[in-house]
This record gives structure tokens, C-alpha cells and sequence, in this order.
């Protein structure tokens, strides 16, 4: 079937609304006799509760409820663990409302309900908290000392997984090899920093027994299960909705934050709804963090550069508690491999404790590290064999014949670590024509007469994306034509409204902007897990395009039955149903839906103009076989994964250093990407181009600097730096696609790419531009002044 | 984060302001632009029990060039001497280093005296300030006196304001004509506060050598520094290479011991303030009139 | 007898009077209650929205008085008199989108939208001051408004591409 809508660059049908300033976001919901929450949180980071005193606090006009731990009865117990995993044998999760210690500073320990969030505030002043100190393990580092503090008094060595995985023989091939070289290598704490904190407004209806709650969440149908479990309500009196949500990038994925706990469970104390939104000082020190983590690596390769084997130890900074289990540094240990055939591979890591605030994935969700630790790897090869840097990787590509690659490994959702389809040499072939990169080094030497320092770098990687366990749709074409589609993944900013009218209007033969696309609703549709880990398009986008499928079989069922013609010449397109070659015996698309549904009294204009038509009449037996599957054009399916499809790309970059203050400029970026079938690429092109800024700015502006007390000393947006405008550069982005055998699309993730390599090539360049000072970069991010140490320590000091 | 209650008054006349002021001491803070004082409000950083929003006093909303120097009142926002004419006419290196202050949507609410007042040692008009060896009026119950900048800036957002005084006006002394001048910092971000930063005016003699130079840093110091000791490298040269690397060898100590924060080491802010002594002492000298 | 002018007082709260998108509006406020959170709850303007109340992000910039500011750093006592212009106020009397919305649409200039009213002022009023913006000039503009989503490459596009259809705008209306 001709496609027309799929791959084609079609304008967003959610743009007007949000341009004129018309989104929906959790703060912008005011319900009647509305609440506001606020949070008391920790300003240590390790810390026995001695006391709460909050009398003059609940004593405050205006303030309707103080709740401590030991208010919370039965709701006081630690969170779900979600991903639980053989190798996490010390799992720890939050309170609500920590009780007799806290754990890192921005953990909660008390919540205000008042008149407005400016009294709340003035609520929590009132507050006091007696603490008494306890050691703080203040990093990695300190975590993994011998006779460490520990985070947890219970958790020995402040120890929660450790995972060995082993592919092939790595020992043996280490005892023969050539060459090896070990390094260690650091990536620091970063964080998604959407431009919307967090927010919930929970509305209690004792009447109906019924909750609802508005949460700038990314998965709305787990939380609507867990509440349901926690207050002990049918999960059809549960409703959870994530509305507009102003960015996610995995911060959102959580569950439970505390504040989601709380908010509904205030809303049903009070009997008024509540509403408790973040300001963003609060999203420094109780919004999940990302990125730590410290690798030995140790690399075995031949003459011609072909790498043989790898040995990577690595500890993971889980924070506080491991509310999402360990899933980050799994992805690490998976995606090392990259797109290079790497048969002898030790990974092992150790999760450990630290006093900071907990650890979930953040866009890229472990794979930026390991594509740094490999693409080190791959420019230590060349550096050592004085070999070219592409040359390296093209000799170590997993060719495309040579698919689907078994990695040896078990992925983040269980399944094998296969991938299905790729062409890295191509990808590599397009960003090396991109960058003018065999021209390069003539370019760098005359920049070097003028005393410039320019690098060239480039990074590759391979993706997992679309994992299941599965997502379902549903399609509905309602009686004037237009159709109504639901899913129970989410959106923030992805354009799902507008891909999977996409999707749904080729099969339909409508036009996209007929078709409205709901996502994030309970009540709209009931079964799913959420958009994370580059999966919405793939997997929910499968399940929308089964569904429509399905629709459109049904379509040609009934009009074959009213024409009595065969399905197989009844055809869908411009909103009408028609018999091929005989277009004048034809229906609109709403005609259709209305005889699909075989009621005593039809109503509406369609109806009375379908009841003059010369059709055929119904045949003898049930008004609605079984064979039909049920009446009107409706639908819902689902899709479940069998494994995970690997997405994959190389960036790269030409950077100018300046080597006497450790300034850093881009000079030009390039983004080759294969996300498999593309259906919108404006929209992939946008998602590359946004994770490439928060790449940039983990690679060289974001950092969280913990201080040894624990506190972050940056928690404000004037000293994290997200790249604004003046310092992310033009994108060129460019495509090869080798579609996926694993799903009806051919799609596969888009959503996190343009993150993952940017540390990797950010490294490469710099090496690069600084070769005459022999510098070596392992460790991201690299800020100018880190960057100017290296150049000291390297000329001398 | 909101802020925590105060209580608020809008005189119309500075007398008003003043004595609004006296009634409160310590416990009162002015309120102009507000860029700098309603984020430490909201993160309730800071907590005055009042605010006195000098916004509607006519009578502080000028900018008057005065014999020897240029007037600001202490209502004139930071975008107004941006765009104004007589700036860019008589005193072109203001609007150079206003133009480095944050954002546009902050220079069109944020008050040159504000700035001022404020203190920031990592801002950029304290700095030139000192370097132009500038003054400042301030005004109380008690009267007027008139503060010159290296006596005014005493630490990091401390000056020597009593409580009760308020900064009404600005002087911004007059450049000679054959003066040349550039400003120049280094900054992670564009409109970002500057790692460290540097405004210089050197005046050349007849036999265009350099007479008189005025060389001040920003982030280097509690407070901004004006580096006599730079001043002295240069002055009597043709600021040729050698002495423009002597010049960066000796502004390496105008970095305090203790200006290491989350975003430059001490070190790194020595040899970011050699780099920038050697690149403004250039672009000031070569803009000169011989 | 001596007539004595008034002494102001102080207050905790104010009788305001403000002008929002050429709407008049009286309001009583705590002095405390900052103009972002008076327009977005008082006046239920959720269009402006409010990312850091730190003076940073810029998802809130409106126009006050035709110049843009950072709504999260003013108090809504301090609007007394003056007129504010917010997104909701760029759609002209016939609801067409603005020409810079226009054109953030066809270039994809946002996806989660959250910063894109702000950006929408700040383009509107950089296009004022400088209706033909090189691409430095409009990354420089914009620096003082964080978008984490779009990596700001389609939002370039799209006020190269609105500035490029008011200025031909202009000169018709000119050539009238």
C-alpha cells in the first residue's frame, strides 16, 4: 500500500494552540477551592531527625495541613522498586516523608498544604527540624574507600549491584595481544533540567470515590495503578492524566516521587484539591540526576588496529536509593560494544551509595558513557598505531551483511542484545563527506601558521531503542469522519499528535489533521507503560499503525457488504470509501462508521442520506457477526517488541581551542543519524538537534558540583550552564535508514541520539586540536579551566 | 520560590524616599531594576522587612553630562544609555560594557546605579567605574556626600553605604579625546557574570607613548581592582609586545588568594587575567589617537 | 493651616491598575505577588509560564510597556499604570496567527513549547529594534531564553523567516 503521509515532512497539528500560548500545563490548571503544597527538604546531606516541631507552622493563617512521616500511617513505605534485577542485592527506596534520617540534601521532609504557595513558603520557614549530623559520602570515591561511611547502615560497602558479564575468552586474548593500554576514565553528574519542573494537581471526588490527578509525568498508566494500589481504589476510579508536559527527557519517568504520593493523599485528607508545583530551586535537589560514573579500561589490539578485546570495571553513582533500579549502568555495560565487532568483552560494575540525590535515566540513560569510553578506545588505537582515527573504526565495523549481530549480552529490558539491521560505514562515509574530513588536517596546518589550534572529532554509537514489554493504541472513526486515536504513551515536545495522525491517516485514507491523536490519559486508554528509553514511535507508533490496519480492514468489510463487492477491490482515500475503478459507488469514511454500527435509530445528516442510498440491505443472521469484531470502526492492538532495534549514527565536529585560556568554540557539527524508516523528519531532525545542545552542554557547560558535605554548590541556573543559543552551533543532520525487521514500521528511536555521542566526539576534537601538547582528555565534562590544568600538566605545570 | 512578606511604598519624591529609608535602617532596601534583588528575594536569600521602589521619583531619571563627568540618575535603566545618543557620543566605552551586562530583557528593567549599589565584583560596571576613577552621590536625612569608587566598593556586594543612605547619581568622568579604551572579559556564556574581566583607558603623549593608563579587572577581587601596578609596566612605553607580556606577567597578582569558585580556580583566573591584560592593552592602544 | 502632602505608606497590599493585551484590569494584590504569578493566576493568563524565578530562563518575558522583561523578577505592584503585552496578545483581533508564530509553525521552531511564549516576546521585540538580524545577531538576542528541547537551530530558521515576511510586509504597506 502507497504511503503518503509517512516520511513526509507534515506541519505539527498541536503548534497553534501551544504558539498562542493555550497549553495545558499542570500549573496552569486552577480548579476551584484549589490548595497549594510546598516541601520541607534536608539541608543536610546525611542526617539523623531528631525532632519536628511544626506547631508554629500549622499555627499560620492560611495554612490547612502539616504533615510529617509519622502522620502518614500506612502510606508511610518505600516506593516501588521498579526494574528490580537479579544483581541489585541491596535495592533502596524512599519514604515519603523521611522518618528518623535523611539521605541526601532535597530529600522531603515535611509537606505544607496553604491558601497559595507564597504562604506555604512562609509555612516551611516555621518549621523546625532538629538534625544531627551523620558522615556524608560525598562521592564515588569516598563511597567505595575502605571503612567508608555508609549511606545506608544496613548496605555493606555502601554496595547496591554488582553485575559481571563476560562475552568470549577476554583473559586469553589479553595474554596474546599485541597491544594493550588501561585507562580510567570519569563522566560527572549532569542532569535533564527540562525548561518545566514537576508538578501534580490531585482532585478528590468523595461522591464518585473517584480520583484524578494532572502530573508532568512521562508514564501516567503505572502511576494511575500504583494509586489505585496505595489508596485502595478500583484503578477505573483512578484517573491520571499528564497534560501538556514542558519536557521530560526522562527526569519525568519516575515513579513515585514523593510529591505524587502526597499530593493525592492530601486532596482526599482535605476534600479540596491541591496543587503542588516545583520552582526550580527545589528541581536541584530533589528532581533525579544522571551521568556519574567512573570506568578502568582496559583495551587489547593487533597491528592493524583491529580491537580484540575489552575489559571495563566501572562504579555507578546511584545517589541516595535506587528507585529505577540499575537499569542506567546496564545500558553502560550493553553499549560499549558500539558498532564494532567486539567478540572478548569483561564488563563489570558496582553500583554504589552516595549522598546525593538519586539516580534515573537522564536522555541517553548510560549509553553518552559508554560511547566516551569506546570512542577513547578507537582514538587510543589510532593515537598509539599513528593510524587514522575513521580509518581505525572502518576496520573494526560490524558490516552489513553481518546482521542481525548477537553482542553476547542481556539488554535493559531482558532480551539479547541483537542488532537487528545498520550501516555504520555509510554513516561514517556521509559525516566524513559532511566535513570535508580528508581536507581537514591541510585546513588544521594552516590555522596552526596562524597559531590557531582547530581539531576535527567524531563520534559513533549504536542505539537500543523501542524495547517493549509493549504498548496499544486505539483507532475510532466517528460518525462525521473524523477519527479519534489514543495510545497510553505520553508526549513532551515528540509530535506524536501529529506521527501518529500520520501513521493512522495513511491507513485511513484521511488527512492528518483529522485525526486526534490523545496520548497520556488513563481514561482515553487504559494499558501501557510510557515514552522513555526511544520507544514511543516504535513501539506505541506500531500499535497505532495495527489498530488503524485494523480500522481500515473493517472499513472495506462493511462497504464490501453495502456495495456487495470484495474487500480486496473496496479502496480508502480523501475521506471516502469507494469501490476501485467505480468511484461514483462510494461512502465517506463517517457513512461507513455509521452502517458499521448497526443500531435501531441512526441519527444525524449522514445517517438520513445513507438510509436514501440504494445499498444492499442486511444480510440474514446476527446484526453483528462475530466475524466483524465488534460494531462501529473501531480497534485497539497492541504491539509487544521481541527484542530491542538498534538505531545507530556518527556525529562529528570541528572545534577551534584556545589553548591559552581552554576556551572552546564549535566551528561546525555534523549528525548523521539511522533511526530506520523516518516517519516525520522534521520532527527526528528537531529531537537530533535538541539532544545535541544538551550533548554539548554535558560535554562542556553542565555540571552538578557536590561539595563534601554534599551539598551542591551550583543549584541555581546562573552557575549550571545550559547552552543557550549564542553557544550551541548550526546542525547539519543528514539520514541513512536500515529499516527495522522487527516491527510493522521499520522504525526505530529516535528520541535520545542526539545526546549520545557528543562527550565521545567533544574528546576527539579536542585530542585533536591540542596534539602538539599531547593531550589526552578522559573525563567529561571538560570545562576551559579543566581543560587548561591538562594543558599545565602536560607542558610541565 | 517566593518571596517572603515585606512591606512596600512607592514615594513619588526622593525626600520621601529618604526619610522613608532613615524610619528603617537595616531593615530597608531600595528598590530599583530589581535584577539583582528580587532573585535573592525568591530564593529568600535575602528578606528586607521593607522595600522602597524609588521607580516613580522623577526627579532621579537623568542623564546629564557635567563639567568633567556624565550624570546618571539613579532611576536610568542600563538599555536607555545603551541607546542614547549623548552616550554614544561622549562616553562610547559605557555603552561597550553596558552591552555586556546579561540579557536585553535585564538591561531594560536593570539600573546602571543598581548595578552600582549592588556591589557584584564579577559585574561590569563597578569596574569601570573604579577604572575611570568615577564617584558616587549618596543621600540621607543627613545631607549628601559624594564617595569616590575605590572607596565606595569595600567587599564582595558590600559598600560603604550607611544604613539609611541610598545612591541617587553616578559619575562616569569624561575620557581624554585622544584617549584609546576597550573592554574585554572572559565569560562561559554570552551575557553570562565574567570569569574576569578588564576596562582600559591609555592615553598617549606627543610622542605616542603612552601617558597616563587606567586599568581596572572585574572577578579578580572581592571588589574591583585598579592595577596600578599594571599601570606602571605600561606607562612611558609604546606598548610593544615585551611590555605588553610584562604587564600580563605582573596582573597575574591582582588575583586574590581566595577567588576560586565553581566556575574558575584561582590559578586558572591568574593566567585568564594575564591573556586579557595582553588582549586589552592592545585593543585600548591601538584605538588611540596619536 | 499648612497643607501636608501625604507621607506614602507602607503597605502589604496595593490597588493596581494595569493594561493587559489592550484590557483594562483593577485588581487588589499582596505587595509580595510577582507579576508572572499575578498574570498566569489573578488574571488567568497561563500563556506566560515561569521555568526558574531566577531571572535566567526567560520563559517568562512579557512586554511591559513595548520593552521585554522578565516577568518572575517584578512585582505586580510595580505594573501600577502600565501596559503589558503577553502572548496571548501576539494573534491579531481575528485570531491569524502573528507572522513570527506563523513562522515558528512551518519551521518547527518548538516542540514541548513551554519556552516558546517567551521566545515569542523576545523575538517580537528584537524585530522591532532590528527587523534585518544576521544569525549572529538573532543566537546573541536570544541567549537569555533557554529552550532544552528545539538545540534553537529551527528557532533561528524561523525568525530569520518571520523577520524576512515583515520586513516585505513593511515595505507593501509603505509602497501604499
Amino acid at each position: 500500500m502507497a504511503t503518503r503521509w509517512f516520511g513526509a515532512p507534515v506541519q505539527r497539528t498541536e503548534d497553534p494552540r501551544l504558539l498562542r500560548g493555550r497549553g495545558s500545563y499542570v500549573d496552569d490548571f486552577d480548579l476551584p477551592e484549589m490548595l497549594h503544597a510546598a516541601f520541607l527538604r534536608s539541608a543536610y546531606a546525611h542526617a539523623r531527625i531528631v525532632h519536628i516541631n511544626t506547631s508554629a507552622a500549622r499555627e499560620l493563617p492560611g495554612v490547612h495541613l502539616v504533615l510529617t512521616a509519622g502522620d502518614l500511617g500506612e502510606l508511610l513505605e518505600p516506593s516501588p522498586l521498579l526494574v528490580p534485577h537479579h544483581a541489585l542485592t541491596q535495592p533502596r527506596t524512599q519514604l515519603p516523608l523521611a522518618r528518623d534520617v535523611v539521605n541526601y540534601v532535597g530529600e522531603a521532609v515535611a509537606m505544607v498544604v496553604a491558601e497559595n504557595r507564597y504562604i506555604a513558603e512562609d509555612a516551611l520557614d516555621l518549621i523546625d527540624v532538629e538534625y544531627e549530623p551523620l558522615p556524608v559520602v560525598s562521592s564515588l570515591e569516598v563511597a567505595a574507600m575502605d571503612n567508608a561511611p555508609l549511606v545506608h547502615v544496613d548496605v555493606p560497602g555502601n554496595v547496591a549491584a554488582h553485575l559481571v558479564q563476560t562475552v568470549g575468552d577476554p583473559d586469553t586474548v589479553f595474554t596474546n595481544a599485541p597491544h594493550v593500554i588501561r585507562e580510567h576514565f570519569v563522566i560527572d553528574r549532569g542532569a535533564a533540567m527540562p525548561m518545566e519542573c514537576r508538578g501534580v494537581v490531585a482532585r478528590w471526588e468523595p461522591q464518585e470515590g473517584s480520583l484524578t490527578c494532572w502530573i508532568s509525568t512521562q508514564g501516567p498508566i503505572p502511576i494511575r495503578n500504583g494509586l489505585a494500589a496505595i489508596f485502595k481504589l478500583p484503578e477505573h476510579k483512578v484517573r491520571v492524566i499528564a497534560p501538556d508536559v514542558g519536557g521530560g527527557f526522562g527526569t519525568k519517568i519516575m515513579m513515585f516521587y514523593p510529591e505524587e504520593i502526597l499530593t493525592p493523599f492530601a486532596a482526599i485528607r482535605l476534600n479540596r484539591p491541591v496543587k503542588w508545583i516545583e520552582d526550580r530551586r527545589e528541581h536541584f535537589i530533589s528532581a533525579n540526576q544522571e551521568r556519574s560514573q567512573s570506568h578502568d579500561v582496559e583495551y587489547a589490539f593487533d597491528d592493524q588496529g583491529i580491537l580484540l578485546a575489552v575489559r571495563d570495571t566501572f562504579l555507578h553513582d546511584t545517589g541516595a536509593y535506587t528507585p529505577y533500579g540499575i537499569i542506567v549502568p546496564i545500558i553502560t555495560a550493553c553499549t560499549l560494544p558500539g558498532p564494532y565487532r567486539l567478540k572478548n568483552y569483561y564488563s563489570e560494575f558496582t553500583v554504589l551509595y552516595t549522598n546525593k540525590v538519586p539516580v534515573s535515566p537522564y536522555r541517553g540513560a548510560g549509553r553518552p558513557h559508554a560511547v566516551f569510553i569506546m570512542e577513547r578506545i578507537m582514538d587510543g588505537i589510532a593515537r598509539e598505531l599513528h593510524l587514522d582515527r575513521a580509518e581505525v573504526r572502518s576496520r573494526n565495523f560490524i558490516q552489513p551483511d553481518e546482521f542481525p549481530w548477537d553482542v553476547g549480552l542481556v539488554y535493559q529490558d531482558g532480551g539479547p542484545t541483537k542488532y537487528d539491521s545498520g550501516n555504520y560505514q555509510a554513516g561514517l562515509d556521509k559525516l566524513k563527506t559532511l566535513l570535508d574530513y580528508d581536507n581537514f588536517p591541510a585546513m588544521q596546518a594552516e590555522a596552526r601558521k596562524q597559531g590557531r589550534c582547530l581539531g576535527i572529532g567524531i563520534g559513533c554509537y549504536v542505539e537500543g531503542t523501542g524495547i517493549g514489554p509493549y504498548e496499544g493504541a486505539q483507532v475510532r472513526v466517528e460518525s462525521d469522519g473524523r477519527v479519534f486515536a489514543s495510545t497510553g504513551i505520553t508526549t513532551q515536545g515528540q509530535a506524536h499528535f501529529t506521527t501518529f495522525a500520520q501513521i493512522v491517516a495513511d491507513q485511513l485514507g484521511v488527512d492528518p489533521k483529522d485525526v486526534l491523536v490523545i496520548t497520556g490519559d488513563t481514561q482515553a486508554f487504559n494499558w501501557g507503560m510510557g515514552t522513555y528509553a526511544s520507544r514511543a514511535a516504535t513501539v506505541a507508533g506500531s500499535a497505532m499503525y495495527l489498530a488503524a490496519k485494523k480500522v481500515r480492514e473493517k472499513a472495506k468489510q462493511v462497504a464490501a457488504d453495502l456495495f456487495e463487492a470484495s474487500p480486496e477491490d473496496i479502496e480508502l482515500a480523501d475521506g471516502k470509501v469507494f469501490v476501485r475503478d467505480a468511484p461514483h459507488r462510494a461512502l465517506t469514511l463517517g457513512q461507513v462508521a455509521i452502517s458499521a454500527n448497526p443500531l435501531r435509530y441512526a441519527y444525524g445528516e449522514n445517517a438520513r442520506k445513507l438510509m436514501s442510498m440504494k445499498l444492499a440491505g442486511p444480510r440474514p443472521g446476527p446484526a453483528l457477526p462475530p466475524e466483524r469484531g465488534g460494531p462501529g470502526l473501531e480497534a485497539s492492538e497492541f504491539y509487544s517488541p521481541p527484542h530491542a532495534s538498534f538505531a545507530s549514527g556518527v556525529h562529528g565536529a570541528i572545534i577551534e581551542v584556545d589553548p591559552k585560556t581552554g576556551m572552546v568554540s564549535f566551528l561546525k557539527y555534523a549528525a548523521v543519524h539511522d533511526c530506520g524508516k523516518v516517519i516525520n523528519p522534521v520532527v527526528v531532525e528537531g529531537q537530533v538537534h535538541g539532544g545535541v545542545a544538551q550533548g554539548i552542554g554535558g560535554a562542556f557547560f553542565e555540571r552538578l558540583v557536590y561539595n563534601e558535605e554534599g551539598q551542591i554548590i551550583n543549584a541555581s541556573f546562573m552557575d549550571y550552564l545550559l547552552p543557550t543559543a549564542a553557544e550551541v552551533p548550526p546542525i547539519i543532520v543528514d539520514h541513512v535508514e536500515t529499516p527495522s525487521p522487527l516491527n510493522p514500521l521499520g522504525v526505530k528511536g529516535a528520541g535520545e541520539a542526539g545526546v549520545i555521542p557528543v562527550p565521545a566526539l567533544f574528546a576527539s576534537a579536542i585530542d585533536d586540536a591540542l596534539s602538539a601538547f599531547g593531550v589526552r582528555v578522559r573525563e567529561m565534562p571538560l570545562h576551559p579551566n579543566r581543560l587548561f590544568e591538562l594543558l599545565q600538566e602536560q607542558q610541565g605545570g | 520560590m517566593k518571596p517572603p512578606r515585606f512591606q512596600y511604598a512607592a514615594p513619588r519624591i526622593l525626600d520621601e524616599a529618604i526619610a522613608l529609608l532613615d524610619q528603617h535602617g537595616e531593615e530597608a532596601k531600595v528598590l530599583a531594576g530589581g535584577q539583582s534583588l528580587v532573585p535573592l528575594l525568591n530564593m529568600r536569600l535575602a528578606g528586607p522587612s521593607y522595600l522602597v521602589d524609588i521607580n516613580h521619583i522623577s526627579e532621579l531619571h537623568y542623564i546629564e553630562p557635567e563639567d568633567g563627568y556624565l550624570a546618571i540618575g539613579a532611576t536610568v535603566r542600563q538599555r536607555q544609555v545603551e541607546h542614547s545618543a549623548l552616550v554614544k557620543d561622549r562616553l562610547p566605552l559605557l555603552i561597550e560594557v553596558v552591552q555586556h551586562i546579561g540579557h536585553m530583557q535585564i538591561r531594560n528593567r536593570g539600573t546602571v546605579v543598581g548595578s552600582i549599589a549592588h556591589a557584584d565584583p564579577a559585574a561590569e560596571l563597578p569596574a569601570l567605574l573604579t577604572c575611570l576613577n568615577g564617584e558616587v552621590l549618596a543621600q540621607s536625612v543627613k545631607g549628601e556626600r559624594v564617595i569616590k569608587a575605590e572607596e565606595f566598593f569595600t567587599g564582595y556586594l558590600s559598600t560603604a553605604l550607611e544604613p539609611g543612605e541610598m545612591l541617587t547619581e553616578v559619575r562616569f568622568p569624561w575620557i581624554p579625546p585622544r584617549a584609546g579604551w576597550a573592554f574585554l572579559e572572559f565569560a562561559r556564556r554570552s551575557g553570562d557574570y565574567a570569569l574576569v574581566g578588564a576596562a582600559a583607558i591609555l592615553t598617549p603623549d606627543q610622542d605616542d607613548r603612552c601617558m597616563t593608563a587606567h586599568i581596572a579587572y572585574l572577578g579578580v577581587a572581592g571588589s574591583p581592582i585598579r592595577a596600578r601596578a599594571v599601570e606602571s609596566v605600561v606607562i612611558g612605553t609604546a606598548l610593544d609586545d615585551v611590555t605588553r607580556d610584562r604587564a600580563a606577567e605582573i596582573s597575574r597578582s591582582i588575583v586574590a588568594e581566595d577567588m576560586s569558585d565553581v566556575h574558575a580556580t584561582t590559578e586558572y583566573r591568574r593566567a585568564l587575567t594575564a591573556e586579557l591584560t595582553r588582549r586589552v592593552l592592545k585593543a585600548a592602544w591601538d584605538r588611540r589617537q596619536s | 493651616m499648612q497643607e501636608q502632602e501625604e507621607a506614602p505608606a507602607f503597605l502589604e497590599e496595593s490597588d493596581i491598575a494595569v493594561i493587559v493585551n489592550g484590557h483594562s484590569y483593577e485588581r487588589r494584590v499582596p505587595v509580595r505577588q510577582l507579576l508572572s504569578d499575578f498574570l498566569r493566576h489573578e488574571l488567568h493568563l497561563t500563556g506566560t509560564h515561569v521555568g526558574c524565578e531566577h531571572g535566567v530562563c526567560g520563559c517568562c518575558t512579557v512586554l511591559l510597556n513595548g520593552e521585554a522583561i522578565r516577568s518572575c523578577l517584578m512585582f505586580a505592584v510595580q505594573a501600577d499604570g502600565m501596559a503589558i503585552t503577553t502572548i496571548e496578545g501576539m494573534a491579531g483581533n481575528n485570531s491569524d496567527l502573528h507572522p513570527i508564530q506563523q513562522a515558528f509553525m512551518e519551521k518547527h521552531g518548538l516542540q514541548c513549547g513551554f519556552c516558546t511564549p517567551g521566545i515569542i516576546m523576545t523575538v517580537h521585540s528584537m524585530l522591532r529594534d532590528n527587523p534585518n538580524p544576521t544569525e549572529e545577531e538573532i543566537r546573541h538576542e536570544l541567549s537569555g531564553n533557554i529552550c532544552r528541547c528545539t538545540g534553537y537551530q529551527n528557532i533561528v530558521e524561523a525568525v530569520k523567516l518571520a523577520a524576512e515576511r515583515m520586513r516585505a510586509f513593511q515595505s507593501e504597506s509603505e509602497m501604499d
